[in-house]
């Protein structure tokens, strides 16, 4: 097998018995990068000399015969939302095109102590606004199972470059299912951790209550590694939880035996492919033959959600994004006077989606409307919430699609923003309580993949790192690779 | 601002007019082309009517959660460290001048 198919774990055995030089990994995986990106186009910015002196570090440090971690010399990309000191960070958005961070956002940091190689910075939906990686400001990305259709989004060339050997693991950040579309559409792992588990110092705030970044990896343990690495307290982001992480990997286990399983019956929703579905009961039944128990629950306030998110998420937009006002960063286009140069520039440099958004927000926190719609939609939050909590009394875990359908076509959605919405309906709700969830490949629908979704309780990714391991071990899902090779 | 009670375009009940979204553009400090104003309204009023069902949700005693986290202000010490250095920060500034960020003139005078 060629080296760029391994995942860390595995890379890491090979580099520590000296059966590979972390030069001759991370060179692997430009080569594969360089044979196949102009099919995929998960990249915005390559850092490949970089990218080489670190590997070149790593292999020092294993020739001086000092111990390295899991991570070291492993290749990794970043979600291009991630602020990276000296590199390109533009959110895949014209108005940052150029924007260089004076700053390591805090997770680019924890990588770095690891000793870990950033190969470059992915694609994505600009400010992640989006579920199919079109709405990027650069360029579409494809999926590699099948160029055809879409990776998913926000994070879908985080999850395009790891599913096309383009990287071993990624980093993505997840608003409201931009970890765990993309990983669901291309056959990988992605985890949303509990919101504050994660700093947010250095992600390109979106939502702010929403966002949280976390990984995107081949198999379960190397999320359980990719976790270790970026998970804890951070005194420079004021929502950050703060007691300590567990080490992930403890929860390798096999033994699910007693585990509670919720599933929720609104979840299975109409328009759901019968493809999906089927591979999602299946699973269950793969649960239960491992030793869990499962029952139905009900979450009644389930179908609000995507209504809520879609007034929330676009309030807390369109005040972040009030930033871009080409003054003391970004893009800036000439006008008449202020206000005019303010409109210039952001009409010109923002995408349809971001602008659309921007309106949306604005109009529900207008006077006169903040009532109807953003208080009403706050208050909806809190019922999504208490559904959550009343659950989780009953059961560990809830189980359900990822996404309702496998990846859609490039263009199937893209002039009707509503019906893109709709792919997110497994997903948002997860945002909107803050409780942490994973999607897991779970079988196939014809050559793409299919994700099913576990979602935990508040500090709960032990669960949830134990219940995808259970699973992925008892079956070979993983195992199977993006047939990217016959594209040209 | 405020906007208009009652929406009456083309004779139908709209959630959101030509006229919200020219206003609501300037608040937001975007130029929708003319050409455009039709289509943003028509997609602005598709998911407001959409999220109209937030409406059949009883929600008269319900509080709003605006944060998942029981959020608390964070406090440090009021020691002087070091900051961003002056270039840094402008490193990035679309036009700069004397160590300032350059804005187009705003008061009259």
């Amino acid at each position: 097998m060629e080296l760029f198919r391994y995942t860390a774990h595995q890379l890491h055995s090979k580099l520590k018995n000296k059966e590979v030089s972390a030069v001759e990994l991370t060179q692997a995986v430009l080569d594969r990068t360089d044979a196949v990106e102009s099919s995929v186009k998960a990249y915005i910015t390559q850092t490949r000399d970089t990218a080489l002196a670190q590997a070149k570090a790593v292999d020092n440090k294993i020739n001086n015969g000092e111990d390295i971690t899991v991570l070291s010399g492993i290749p990794g990309v970043l979600k291009d939302n991630i602020c990276t000191k000296g590199v390109k960070t533009t959110c895949a958005s014209q108005i940052l095109a150029k924007f260089v961070p004076p700053y390591d956002a805090t997770v680019v940091e924890k990588l770095a102590s690891q000793d870990t190689v950033i190969i470059g910075k992915a694609n994505m939906d600009e400010f992640a606004m989006g579920g199919s990686t079109e709405n990027s400001g650069f360029h579409p990305t494809h999926n590699p199972w099948d160029v055809n259709v879409v990776p998913g989004g926000s994070s879908g060339g985080s999850a395009a470059a790891v599913a096309a050997g383009e990287a071993v693991w990624a980093l993505g950040s997840d608003t409201g299912g931009s970890i765990r579309q993309p990983a669901a559409y291309c056959g990988l792992v992605g985890l949303k951790p509990t919101y504050g588990r994660v700093s947010r110092y250095g992600l390109v705030a979106f939502a702010s209550s929403l966002d949280q970044i976390g990984p995107i990896t081949r198999d379960v343990t190397d999320c359980a590694h990719v976790m270790n690495v970026i998970s804890g307290y951070d005194a420079k982001d004021s929502t950050s939880i703060n007691s300590a992480a567990p080490d992930y990997t403890k929860s390798l286990t096999r033994d699910i035996k007693g585990l509670k399983i919720g599933l929720p019956r609104e979840y299975f929703v109409a328009g759901m492919d019968a493809d999906v579905e089927k591979a999602i009961y299946k699973a269950i039944d793969q649960l239960v033959a491992l030793g869990a128990e499962y029952q139905e629950v009900s979450m009644p306030h389930t179908e609000y959600g995507l209504s809520a998110y879609y007034i929330i998420a676009p309030a807390e937009a369109s005040s972040n994004l009030a930033r871009y006002d080409g003054v003391s960063f970004g893009h800036r286009t000439e006008g008449t006077d202020i206000v005019d140069m303010y409109k210039k520039t952001r009409s010109e440099a923002f995408g349809a989606e971001v602008k659309r958004r921007i309106m949306l927000g604005t109009y529900a926190l207008s006077s006169g409307y903040y009532d109807a719609y953003y208080l009403k939609a706050l208050k909806v939050r809190s019922l999504v919430k208490q559904d959550f909590d009343k659950a989780f009394d009953k059961v560990d875990v809830l189980i359900t699609p990822t996404t309702p359908t496998p990846a859609f076509k490039i263009g199937e959605k893209s002039n009707d923003p509503l019906a893109m919405y709709l792919q997110d309906i497994c997903t948002i709700p997860v945002n909107l309580a803050g409780v942490p969830a994973i999607s897991i490949p779970c079988g196939f629908s014809g050559k793409l993949p299919i994700g099913l979704q576990i979602i935990g309780k508040p500090l709960g990714e032990e669960t949830l790192i134990r219940t995808a391991y259970a699973f992925e071990q008892s079956n070979d899902y993983h195992n199977r690779l993006a047939p990217l090779g016959e594209v040209k | 601002m405020e906007f208009p009670e009652h929406n009456d375009l083309d004779g139908e009940i709209m959630k959101i007019t030509r006229k919200d979204v020219e206003t609501v553009a300037l608040l937001s400090r975007l130029e929708i082309p003319e050409g455009d104003i039709e289509k943003v309204t028509g997609q602005l009023n598709a998911i407001l009517e959409y999220v109209d069902v937030l409406n059949k949700v009883e929600t008269a005693n319900v509080e709003p959660t605006a944060h998942v986290l029981p959020l608390k202000n964070v406090f440090r010490q009021d020691e002087v460290k070091p900051s961003l250095p002056r270039e840094l920060a402008l490193s990035n500034a679309p036009e700069q001048e004397d160590g300032y960020f350059k804005v187009p003139k705003i008061v009259e005078g």
